[in-house]
């Protein structure tokens, strides 16, 4: 883990600093830090002498780069038709129950993010999530609750591997 | 009318790539202009849903001249009910990159690139793995192309293809005007083929079997096969292939669960098809004389009678809401209030005539709209509120 500022000098040195390297530098930081904050924002505009209404008005068009602090693992439900009709529903009040939030919102351990997003391409097993950039498919109420479970421990064990 | 086309399956993608050496090596060999001539004669169509013919695509690019061209593949697959890219490029990816570079050859493109929807980064690993193995392969071969990944981060319309470029460029997914179109000013404004990943793997069964092979199957106009993919209430979801023309009758016959309400072809972009009208319709692209005849990027959702059409029609509105790039106001309100609209229809606070109002608001996007997205909104909110109006009120 980089302090934010070394993070996007080795961002810019590794993909280069023209318009165009926008998007992986943007990526690559919430990769690590998982949003975007105002500081990075500025950080990369200035790395890559830009505007900083310009870095903002790209990021936030993204839906998959927040700029708001987002927890460890963020959970993406799909809410499209056919995960909306397969079940979706039951799938987010299992969570929101075993997590105690709402979607939109984080744990107060910063461990979880709970978000909704669109057709995530499994509408063949539906209904599907993403934890960070790991897909699960073919959910039940009791299969999330494991799957949350497994990243809670690896939690509590102390480990920092991402996924 | 009765469609008499039959459903017929067909194996030809996922058939194997093992020989990618020889069929590259061997295109490469051949002319430019004999290879354009072989995709047209096969009459293959863009299989991303608009269907534009690819043949003509390359020779559009080809006859310009300039010294930097690029080729591109679309795999941002965000249309709701499609899963097939992903497929393809995780089981077949030589296919997609003899693909490419064989596009390479013919327009004279040396940088290709796969623009990959965030939501498949987990594919990235094993795809760069293939990537290296494939150039590692042009080099012996003194073939002067390489290929690079570039990953979406979540934006439907950046499916879109001059959004797309928008987006590689680290701008702001927004679509821009055409003309000009890719063909003269693509990526950073140079001349470009940007194809769909399904195209590109069929491109790969043209150049190995020869066009007759692919222009056999299918029906006129629609020659060929094609991905479907397959969801909803069907016992059998998946990726199947199948040839192009069969009637909308006999695919419930093969997919349906008994119960069959309606079929949405093409996407929450696409036609929803009521029961009765599954015998008039074919799956394929328009110009056939008989019946009405849909293009498809190949997803199928399938309906039963279950299904309230009102929480369809809801969720695709709302992800055209969310989606929307806001560029252009028809498509940024139009979205808003077609939504708004039939909510308040729902709940008595406008009275039915409205749903007539919202019918004209969306006959004004198709004309006003700048991109396929505010477009095609018309496509299923038509076809929704007109054949299910009273699911709509009640």
């Amino acid at each position: 883990m980089y302090p934010v500022s070394e993070l996007i000098k080795n961002l810019a040195d590794q993909h280069g600093r023209n318009r165009h390297n926008l998007l992986p530098i943007l990526q690559g930081v919430v990769e690590q830090e998982k949003y975007l904050s105002e500081y990075s924002m500025i950080e990369i505009a200035r790395e890559l002498d830009l505007p900083a209404s310009e870095v903002f008005g790209t990021a936030t068009f993204y839906s998959f780069l927040e700029y708001k602090k987002m927890g460890k693992y963020i959970i993406r439900i799909c809410k499209t038709i056919t995960c909306s009709m397969k079940g979706k529903n039951q799938i987010l009040l299992a969570i929101e129950d075993m997590l105690k939030i709402n979607v939109g919102e984080t744990t107060p351990d910063g461990v979880f993010s709970l978000l909704q997003t669109n057709c995530l391409g499994f509408c063949h097993k539906a209904p599907a999530m993403l934890v960070n950039n790991e897909v699960y498919t073919d959910l039940t109420p009791e299969k999330v609750r494991e799957i949350l479970n497994s990243y809670l421990k690896k939690q509590k064990e102390g480990g920092s591997h991402d996924n | 009318m009765t469609i008499s086309y039959q459903l017929k399956r067909a194996d030809f993608i996922f058939k194997n790539q093992n020989d990618w050496e020889d069929v590259l090596s061997k295109s490469i060999n051949r002319t430019p202009q004999d290879l354009i001539n072989e995709l047209i004669s096969s009459e293959l169509k863009g299989r991303g849903g608009a269907g534009f013919p690819t043949g003509l695509k390359w020779k559009l690019t080809a006859e310009i001249t300039d010294s930097t061209k690029y080729v591109i593949c679309n795999a941002d697959e965000g249309e709701p009910g499609t899963f097939k890219d992903r497929e393809i490029l995780s089981m077949v990816p030589f296919k997609v990159l003899t693909g490419m570079a064989v596009c390479g050859h013919v327009i004279g493109a040396k940088e290709g690139y796969i623009y990959l929807r965030g939501e498949y980064f987990f594919l990235l690993p094993e795809l760069n793995k293939v990537i290296r193995e494939f150039e590692y392969y042009c080099k012996e071969i003194k073939f002067d192309f390489t290929i690079r990944i570039f990953m979406g981060s979540g934006a439907y319309i950046c499916g879109e293809e001059t959004a797309l470029f928008e987006s590689m460029e680290g701008k702001r997914g927004e679509p821009r005007n055409k003309p000009p179109f890719p063909s003269n000013y693509g990526y950073m404004g140079k001349p470009t083929v940007i194809n769909n990943v399904e195209t590109l793997a069929h491109t790969y069964t043209i150049f190995k079997y020869g066009a007759k092979r692919f222009y056999d199957l299918g029906v006129q106009y629609s020659r060929g096969s094609k991905l479907f993919s397959v969801s909803g209430d069907t016992p059998k979801p998946g990726i199947y292939e199948l040839e192009l023309g069969m009637s909308l009758a006999d695919f419930v016959e093969e997919f349906g669960d008994g119960d069959t309400k309606a079929v949405q072809v093409g996407g929450a972009s696409g036609f929803l098809v009521p029961r009765k009208r599954f015998n008039e319709t074919a799956i394929g692209f328009q110009g056939k004389l008989v019946g009405i005849s849909l293009p498809t990027g190949g997803s199928m959702m399938l309906f039963n009678s279950s299904r309230s059409m009102f929480n369809v029609l809801d969720n695709y509105l709302e992800f055209f809401r969310e989606e929307s790039c806001g560029q252009c106001t028809p498509c940024r309100v139009g979205c808003q209030q077609l939504l708004k609209g039939i909510k308040a229809v729902k709940r008595g606070e406008k009275n039915t005539k409205y749903l007539d109002k919202l019918l004209r608001l969306t006959e004004t996007m198709k004309l006003t709209a700048k991109c396929g997205l505010g477009q095609s909104v018309a496509n299923s909110f038509s076809s929704i509120v007109e054949n299910f109006r009273e699911e709509m009120i009640y």
